[in-house]
């Protein structure tokens, strides 16, 4: 009796992640949620520059790598030319909310009907553990040592409200994988903005909660415990935008 | 066909229309405002697609997109502008993307002024962005030729994989001249792509990638880029020539300078000096054979390299000649233009020179 | 081969008389260029452009030593003035501009253009008599293209189309007046 078969969007290849993290559980969600769409064949995904750079070695899917921030530009590109197809973004925070907060803001502001996926797990991880536009106050990373102080860094960008100001994204919700009910959640909401956009709805955001044990310097399960208790109140779950139920 | 009269910017915009551009992305900078103008009119009514980009930075990648989806994509700036696409310009190279950039340069470095200059000879010919790469860059000077490097630029482009520019100056953007235009070119015969991501729809999956972390990996890949530049090298190489044959001292420019360029020529001549001119048209390759089989003639006393710049093109001119001849410069900066008496002036100078060296 | 500088002050109509010059040439199988020089303003700034007619290929399109010069106001008057090449000429407009160039290797054609204009029924068709001055002085295009070429372009604007051709036409008179 066959009791599980890996999602056919998602390659053999082997996954660099390191261990504890989050990043490959959101892989599966968004393959799945494809899959379980029909929307695999096509599909075309794009890969940003940091943890998941590797994406499109993962994604059994037409990719294209982008530039460092400028993912929605690309889908932008793709999507315009290609309306009938599916196009998604998967970025982490650094990528999206700092070098990329432009393309961000402006694909929004224009409603793409794409959807973009954003890896929030507040930290710069794959060049070691500096500070993201989404680190915590006090949170510790290798530039700012003894903690985000907000009179030197600022304070953390909070985007799916800052994206909840415009018109045009019929879509925003933040979600987390600190357990696997919101896991569960977390798929639920990948999958529905992926068919609000083969439905050619809109712009469809989902901001998934996500750990870094290595560079939060944690256990793994120290930094699930994190990620639910800490990272949720600068980050609080929930619908931020949903047009197809009314919220606007 | 008939002619009729139009902008450089409107010539730029029909040559890429009628060889299948169906994608534009833009930011607005003057002087090349009117190229995005006239596409967004244009786009949709041929089925196209227009986007005013939130910046150069979006626009070139939206271009990397669409261009990697399969689509022929252009875009264009000035100066300043083109900086900023610099990283787009060198990841849509390692990926292998053809596409068009539109360079209607301006006078700089920095913010700099909005009139004609040919600053960006460098920037443009020895690959601009990080990394080992280079653009096929065609230089028009008149707005016939705008039209026609641009739909050839599309062909080039596709042909090699490799992205070109179309390298014009300001004046090239705002003069008016009669165009006769090519005829619209189906999209059915435009060359599949096999390597475009559009959804793979049953077919093995397609990846657009320039990270190639393995060196192994890595180096076999611009070695393959350097093989396809060469290959470029070998076919493309174009210029024309304008009595050379017996010329004592032959001027070179590029674009809207070589026409100043020739009526000085044409000045030399009545005043009894055997001058001549070569205006590259593609300047990578740089047709340096052109050159070189210049710098061979006995009666060629020196080259004059005249550029909208401090001394860039002279450069490659210096390497195609290779010291077979003297090679002189005289350029004008900040948006002059020079007339035709001051070239016929420094072209007296450069030969008395050379002469007496 | 003839060229021709019109420069005055935006909004005066330099660019547009410009423009029907070439596209004149245009129709009677000249070769043309038209260039433009442009300034960072949008209105109210000088503007100049350079049309070249020539029955052969067209080398540089600048216009550094103009065989004629249109100037519209009196600062374009004085600034290309000492540009053009002896022997060729000048018309001015009188109504806003003295009309002495300082030189007497030119001829100048002093027309009150405004007042002209004013009379044709619209201050804007001062260009219009500009360019009759110098069709009829130079034969630089026939006057036919001209006409043809603004009722191409006022299709459908009667009243417009009819006051520029009248302006056209007192240019004519004006020039043969003082020629």
């Amino acid at each position: 009796m066959k009791v599980f078969e890996k999602t056919k969007m998602l390659t053999d290849a082997h996954m660099h992640y390191c261990p504890g993290c989050t990043h490959g559980i959101v892989h599966r969600l968004v393959a799945e949620s494809i899959e379980e769409l029909g929307l695999q064949e096509k599909c075309i995904g794009i890969a940003p520059v940091g943890c998941a750079v590797f994406a499109y070695d993962y994604f059994n899917c037409d990719m294209q790598e982008a530039a460092h921030g400028r993912a929605p530009a690309v889908a932008t590109g793709i999507k315009r030319c290609h309306p009938d197809s599916t196009v998604f973004v998967y970025q982490g925070d650094g990528d999206l909310a700092s070098i990329g907060m432009a393309e961000t803001v402006h694909a929004a502001a224009r409603g793409e009907n794409i959807t973009i996926i954003f890896i929030n797990n507040s930290i710069y991880g794959m060049t070691g553990g500096q500070m993201a536009p989404t680190t915590l106050i006090g949170q510790k990373a290798t530039t700012c040592q003894s903690g985000r102080d907000p009179k030197v860094n600022g304070y953390p960008i909070r985007v799916c409200e800052l994206l909840a100001t415009l018109d045009a994204p019929y879509y925003i919700e933040r979600v987390s994988t600190h357990d696997v009910k919101h896991v569960l959640a977390a798929k639920k909401a990948i999958k529905k903005a992926l068919k609000f956009q083969s439905e050619g709805r809109g712009y469809t955001f989902i901001e998934v909660l996500v750990s870094c044990p290595t560079n939060w310097h944690m256990r793994p399960v120290e930094a699930l415990r994190f990620m639910g208790e800490e990272c949720t109140k600068t980050f609080p779950l929930g619908v931020y935008r949903d047009k197809s139920e009314g919220k606007e | 066909m008939s002619k009729i009269l139009l902008h450089g910017t409107e010539a730029i915009c029909e040559g890429a229309i009628r060889n299948g551009c169906r994608a534009f992305f833009g930011y607005p900078i003057t002087p090349q405002n009117e190229v995005p103008e006239y596409m967004s009119v244009k786009m949709p009514q041929i089925g196209g697609t227009f986007v005013q980009a939130e910046s150069e930075v979006a626009a070139i990648n939206m271009v990397y997109g669409a261009a990697g989806s399969g689509v022929r994509a252009m875009t264009s700036s000035s100066s300043p502008g083109v900086s900023l696409k610099q990283e787009g310009i060198s990841y849509i190279a390692c990926a292998r993307i053809p596409c068009v950039v539109v360079n209607i340069m301006r006078a700089g470095p920095g913010l700099g002024g909005i009139l004609p200059a040919q600053g960006d000879y460098f920037q443009a010919t020895k690959g601009g962005g990080h990394g080992d790469y280079h653009l096929i860059v065609l230089a028009p000077c008149s707005v016939q030729e705008a039209c026609d490097l641009t739909y050839r630029a599309f062909d080039l482009s596709d042909r090699y994989r490799v992205p070109a520019m179309i390298l014009a100056d300001g004046m090239i953007g705002q003069l008016m001249e009669p165009v006769e235009l090519p005829p619209m070119r189906s999209l059915s015969e435009i060359p599949e792509k096999p390597w475009a991501t559009s959804g793979h729809y049953g077919k093995d999956r397609r990846v657009l990638n320039s990270l190639i972390i393995k060196p192994e990996e890595l180096e076999p890949h611009v070695n393959e880029l350097q093989r396809t530049y060469d290959e470029i090298y070998a076919n493309e190489r174009l210029a024309a020539e304008y009595k050379t044959e017996d010329a004592e001292i032959v001027l070179t420019a590029y674009g809207t300078v070589a026409r100043i360029v020739k009526s000085a020529v044409n000045e030399l001549r009545k005043q009894g000096i055997k001058a001549g001119c070569i205006r590259p048209i593609t300047l990578y390759p740089f047709p340096d054979n052109v050159f070189a089989r210049c710098a061979e003639r006995e009666e060629t006393k020196a080259f004059l390299s005249v550029e909208l710049s401090l001394g860039q093109m002279v450069e490659d001119v210096r390497l195609a000649v290779n010291g077979k001849k003297p090679v002189y410069f005289y350029g004008r900066t900040g948006g002059n233009v020079p007339d035709e008496s001051e070239i016929v002036r420094a072209a007296k100078d450069a030969l008395e020179k050379a002469v007496k060296a | 081969m003839i060229r021709i500088l019109l420069a005055g002050q935006g909004g005066q109509g330099v660019l547009s008389a410009g423009r029907f010059l070439a596209e004149s040439g245009l129709h009677e199988g000249k070769e043309v260029s038209y260039l433009p020089a442009y300034g960072p303003e949008m209105r109210g700034g000088t503007a100049n452009c350079a049309v070249i007619l020539s029955d052969e290929e067209i080398a540089s399109p600048l216009c550094s030593e103009p065989d004629v010069l249109i100037a519209l106001n009196a600062p374009s008057f004085h600034k290309f003035a000492p540009r053009v090449k002896s022997g060729g000429m000048i018309v001015v407009n009188g109504s806003i501009s003295d009309s002495y160039a300082g030189r007497d290797d030119v001829k100048v054609y002093d027309v009150p253009l405004n007042d002209l204009a004013l009379e044709a029924g619209d201050i804007r068709t001062a260009n219009m008599i500009a360019l009759g001055v110098l069709v009829a002085a130079t034969g630089a295009v026939q006057q036919k293209s001209i006409v043809s070429c603004l009722r191409e372009k006022f299709i459908g604007k009667v009243h417009l189309c009819e006051c520029n051709e009248r302006a056209f036409l007192t240019g004519i008179n004006a020039a043969l007046a003082q020629k």
